[in-house]
């Protein structure tokens, strides 16, 4: 008894937008069990989870606000798995990102002088040092060939650390009560509200706009399309003439930008100031939402959505039907695990052949 | 424990379609940074919740949110809000801004911010005296102590964390001017690993006596092993070591969290500031064990003299590690600097991270 | 500083290293197979859990470290599943299971903190355990740290003496030609999975059972990401796995003992070092390579699937 995959032809466009939801309703399914076992039950949770959180204005903004960086940082995380280059160090990124810009707001701080330049500044020097840190493994890869993967990983626990120290030390405000966080920024270096109720903030617009323009570039431009060719076939990439150093230093470029551009508009809309940690694991987050996407960008802005709902609902879940935060958590890795899977069937026809296992 | 669990979630349920006259009910929600079940500072928190439902049952109902990290916690603290909470306790420094954001957000609702310094008009604060306990502990730990060293497992650097340090350290040398102080910094509240590692560590350092700023029984557990004493911290942690822990200094939140909701009830809540100690029975020092009787009368008085006034732990002179006069013979520390206390006593030796 | 003091300094940089090396040395036959698991965290965790878990309801350590071995060999099945039966992406596939261990663990667990238990039982040889300086570093510990160092000694002698350990080797090293000659590859990749989450969940269990007695949320700390990075550090072998996880343990503790013996340096830095260690280490590995000869398991990472 063996599995056998046979490698399909033509990839059915049907199945490839219909597997991920069926592996979202498995997931559901499974949830349900879950969560019937531990004596709730499942309508209700699926109501709190899934619908509530749509059915209020507050939440929706929730949702977007936590929706925005997942799908910034996912996206450009998109270009560099679409080349096969393993980025994993996007919360640092992240982090730095943050830092960066954070430091700027501080270094600004109570200023007469004119505050408009501040917030872009801001937002320019978090993409910076987000493009400059992601270069880090870029370099390392393209110079000694060193596995990104651990080097990014790696990075991400120095850039945490660094934050920290930072956050403790340096940045700390003087008035604070030697508590450690930095100054609350001043208006001049907060990300606008966009409503009433001082809940959406303009960085969504921010991650949008720029989520838009990389899909365009992967979709429409000869760089976008070079770093398709380039994880697809390396071979016919070369004879193409594309640079697999160049692609890759751009590719780890954009994406550390992408994600130090979201540490900053966090920094900058939600929290206003520095403190010793920033980010609730987006980084890690975004990676699942990059692959729950299926690193298109339309699949990911969707994955990005039913990850952001899920986590409220999985708040609201706490208070309402005292479901725990694990449960959310477990969902998410089964459902990256089941969309994985039934990715798969897209790709190959799965046999069970009887015969010795090979 | 899946049975509890079942049990609890369909209280739950049966709660919530309770009948109409729960409208009329005070919802009390609470806020915690850690894990309930750290039998820490959290646990402390949550006894005080469980003191309010049990003393005003027909007026009040409680809820609560557990393992809110900062970063998260404005949307947790938001969601209590619109989820009728009228009054909301959130009890970690580390909510300061998200519970001022939100109070703006909904005038009508009362926060309580534990351990904070940053008032609105329907927010309070609320902390404890905890250094009182510390000096306390200090002078057992004096006493008791054969290497002359004593060890500290201290969390972050911030001024609660310090002057619970000091205090413990002017509590040390009122017994013994020479007595040796090793401070480890773990830059946790609860990990029971690091704090293990920690304790460990000092104990091969000499240290035969442990105090900890840490939430876990970890450092009291490792006390025990190697047949050493250590204070409890937060709660009474005696049955996770009763060959080891000394005593504990214990936030008892009940009596203000019962106090603050019958005001909201009867209309005269009010926005202040609370700082409690031994006096007012925020801070309580749990049962002296592990010591011969005389040393256990010693501690007894000193709590009943700090409770009256006749001993204040930052009592002058009081001097800093660099030689300067904190505060003058004849005189006590003012609040102010105790709440920004970013200098250690001399008779320290470590330095102070910055 | 006394003999005893150092003697204790040691131990506590041995018990520091010893889930590290379980961990890392069961990853180890894994990515010598060819497959790289980014879930050894998750399934860490989850040994962790039910290992605390296992032990508190039978009051049997040996069922808890069982238990632990097997809830990360659970989950390994799972990502071997994806990985080598579906050939699915080995880097999602990891971290997939990381956050699904991570939140099942918290499940599992939620009854538990808080709890206390016996911790495991210590070796004590009468005599030799008390010799002044060695005794409780050699004779005095708990089974897990013996077991630790007898994996180490088992793993290489599997690898380099046994048939079963080439044709294991051969097929990380080249997966086409290792199924050209008939051999099994994906049979092999499966069982390596299996042995590697194996490992991790003992780690874990480890970490909950003896290095402290009590189940925290998340206590793993990093401590698979670690092992990870100890994999490539010490370039695949055993030996130096070792050696290496001594290095890592030893850098976090050696800090706390730092701390307490006055030695001042930002926390931070100190926390950072083993991190920065580990990219140095690959930037001076991927130089040595330079010079001809590569360490790493040639197919590592590539997916395997019969008929392409």
């Amino acid at each position: 008894m063996r599995l056998d995959l046979v490698p399909r032809a033509r990839r059915s466009p049907l199945a490839a937008s219909l597997s991920p939801v069926l592996a979202f309703v498995t997931a559901v399914l499974i949830g349900g069990v879950a969560v019937s076992l531990l004596g709730v039950s499942p309508g209700a949770a699926f109501a709190v989870y899934f619908v509530a959180p749509l059915s209020e204005l507050w939440s929706l903004q929730e949702i977007a606000l936590k929706a925005a960086p997942l799908a910034l940082i996912a996206t450009g995380l998109a270009f560099c798995y679409r080349a096969n280059l393993w980025n994993i160090g996007a919360e640092g990124q992240f982090v730095v990102g943050g830092l960066a810009g954070g430091w700027v707001a501080v270094a600004t701080h109570g200023g007469a002088g004119s505050a408009v330049w501040i917030l872009p500044a801001m937002l320019v020097a978090g993409t910076l040092a987000g493009i400059a840190y992601a270069m880090i493994p870029a370099l390392l890869r393209v110079r000694l060939g060193v596995s990104e993967i651990l080097t990014s990983l790696m990075l991400v626990y120095v850039a945490e650390l660094l934050l920290d120290y930072m956050a403790r030390g340096p940045l700390r405000d003087p008035a604070g009560f030697n508590f450690p966080q930095s100054v609350a920024f001043d208006e001049a270096a907060r990300l606008p509200y966009l409503m009433e109720g001082e809940t959406l903030h303009a960085g969504v617009l921010v991650a949008l706009v720029a989520t838009v323009l990389a899909t365009l570039v992967l979709g429409r431009s000869l760089f976008g399309f070079a770093t398709r060719v380039v994880g697809a076939s390396p071979r016919a990439a070369r004879f193409a003439g594309f640079s697999e150093a160049r692609l890759t230093l751009a590719a780890f470029a954009i994406s550390g930008g992408a994600a130090g551009l979201a540490g900053i508009v966090e920094v900058a809309g939600r929290i206003g100031q520095l403190q010793p940690t920033i980010s609730p694991g987006y980084g890690f987050t975004a990676i699942i939402v990059a692959f729950l996407g299926r690193l298109s960008p339309l699949g990911i802005l969707i994955a990005a959505l039913v990850i952001a709902i899920t986590t409220i609902g999985g708040e609201a879940a706490q208070i309402d039907l005292r479901l725990p935060l694990d449960l959310t958590r477990a969902f998410q890795g089964l459902l990256l695990c089941l969309v994985l899977g039934a990715d798969v069937l897209t790709r190959f026809r799965v046999r069970l052949v009887s015969g010795a296992t090979r | 424990m899946l049975r509890t669990t079942l049990g609890a979630c369909l209280g739950a349920l049966l709660l919530l379609a309770a009948p109409a006259r729960a409208e009329d009910k005070l919802k009390v929600g609470f806020v915690y940074v850690g894990p309930v079940a750290d039998y820490g500072y959290s646990f402390q928190h949550d006894l005080s919740r469980k003191a309010l439902a049990e003393a005003l049952p027909d007026k009040v109902e409680t809820t609560y949110l557990e393992n809110v990290p900062e970063a998260d916690s404005e949307r947790a603290i938001e969601k209590l809000a619109r989820s009728g909470m009228g009054l909301i306790f959130t009890t970690s420094f580390g909510f300061m801004e998200p519970t001022l954001k939100v109070a703006r957000k909904f005038p009508k609702v009362k926060f309580e911010h534990a351990t904070g310094y940053k008032r609105a008009a329907n927010v309070s604060t609320y902390s404890a005296r905890f250094y009182e306990g510390r000096y306390v502990c200090g002078k057992i730990a004096a006493t008791l102590t054969k290497s002359g060293t004593v060890g500290y497992i201290a969390s972050f650097p911030i001024p609660e964390v310090v002057s619970g340090i000091n205090a413990f350290m002017l509590g040390a040398q009122s017994v013994n001017p020479n007595v040796k102080l090793k401070i480890v910094w773990v830059n946790t509240w609860f990990d029971p690993g690091k704090e293990a590692e920690a304790a460990k560590a000092l104990l091969a350092q000499g240290a035969d006596i442990l105090a900890q700023h840490t939430d876990s029984a970890a450092p009291l557990q490792e006390a025990e092993k190697q047949g050493k004493l250590a204070f409890g911290q937060s709660s009474d942690q005696y049955r996770f070591a009763p060959k080891a822990q000394l005593t504990a200094v214990v936030d008892d939140w009940n009596g203000y969290v019962i106090r603050e909701a019958k005001a909201v009830l009867d209309g005269s809540w009010q926005s202040h500031d609370t700082w409690g100690g031994i006096k007012d029975g925020m801070v309580v020092l749990a049962p002296f064990t592990n010591m011969p009787a005389d040393v256990k009368a010693m501690a007894e008085d000193t709590v009943k003299a700090i409770a009256t006034g006749t001993i204040h732990p930052f009592a002058g002179p009081v001097t800093k590690q660099d030689g300067s006069v904190a505060v003058k013979a004849g005189e006590t520390a003012p609040d102010p600097m105790i709440l920004g206390m970013n200098w250690y006593v001399k008779g320290i030796d470590d330095t102070l991270p910055q | 500083m006394s003999l005893d003091t150092i003697q204790m300094v040691l131990v506590t940089v041995l018990t520091a290293a010893t889930p590290l090396i379980i961990a890392a040395l069961g990853e180890l036959v894994t990515e010598r197979a060819g497959v790289l698991n980014l879930g050894v965290e998750g399934m860490m965790v989850c040994g962790a859990a039910l290992g605390f878990a296992a032990a508190v309801e039978t009051g049997s350590t040996l069922m808890g470290a069982l238990a632990g071995a097997g809830a990360g060999l659970g989950l390994a099945a799972v990502f071997g599943l994806l990985t080598v039966g579906l050939a699915a992406n080995q880097v999602a596939s990891g971290l997939a299971l990381t956050i699904l261990g991570l939140g099942l663990s918290g499940l599992v667990g939620a009854g538990y903190v808080g709890l206390k238990r016996e911790p495991a039982p210590h070796l004590h040889v009468p005599g030799l355990s008390e010799v002044p300086g060695v005794g409780r570093l050699l004779f005095g510990q708990d089974a897990f740290v013996y077991a630790g160092l007898g994996l180490a000694v088992g793993v290489s002698w599997f690898l380099w003496r046994t048939r079963a350990g080439l044709i294991l080797r051969a097929v990380g090293d080249d997966h086409a030609a290792t199924h050209a000659l008939g051999l099994p590859v994906r049979r092999v990749r499966f069982l390596a999975v299996l042995f590697g989450g194996a490992c991790a969940g003992l780690a874990g269990s480890y970490l909950s059972l003896a290095y402290t007695p009590f189940w925290a949320p998340a206590m793993t700390a990093g401590r698979g990401w670690i092992a990870l990075a100890l994999v490539v550090f010490a370039s695949w072998r055993p030996g130096r796995v070792v050696a290496g996880a001594t290095l890592f343990g030893g850098a976090t503790v050696l800090q706390l003992h730092a701390q307490a013996a006055s030695i001042g340096l930002p926390g931070q830095l100190l926390s950072a070092l083993p991190y920065v260690a580990t990219i140095l280490a690959l930037v001076l590995l991927s130089l040595g390579r330079r010079q001809g000869g590569s360490l790493v398991p040639a197919a590592l990472g590539r997916d395997f699937t019969p008929h392409r």
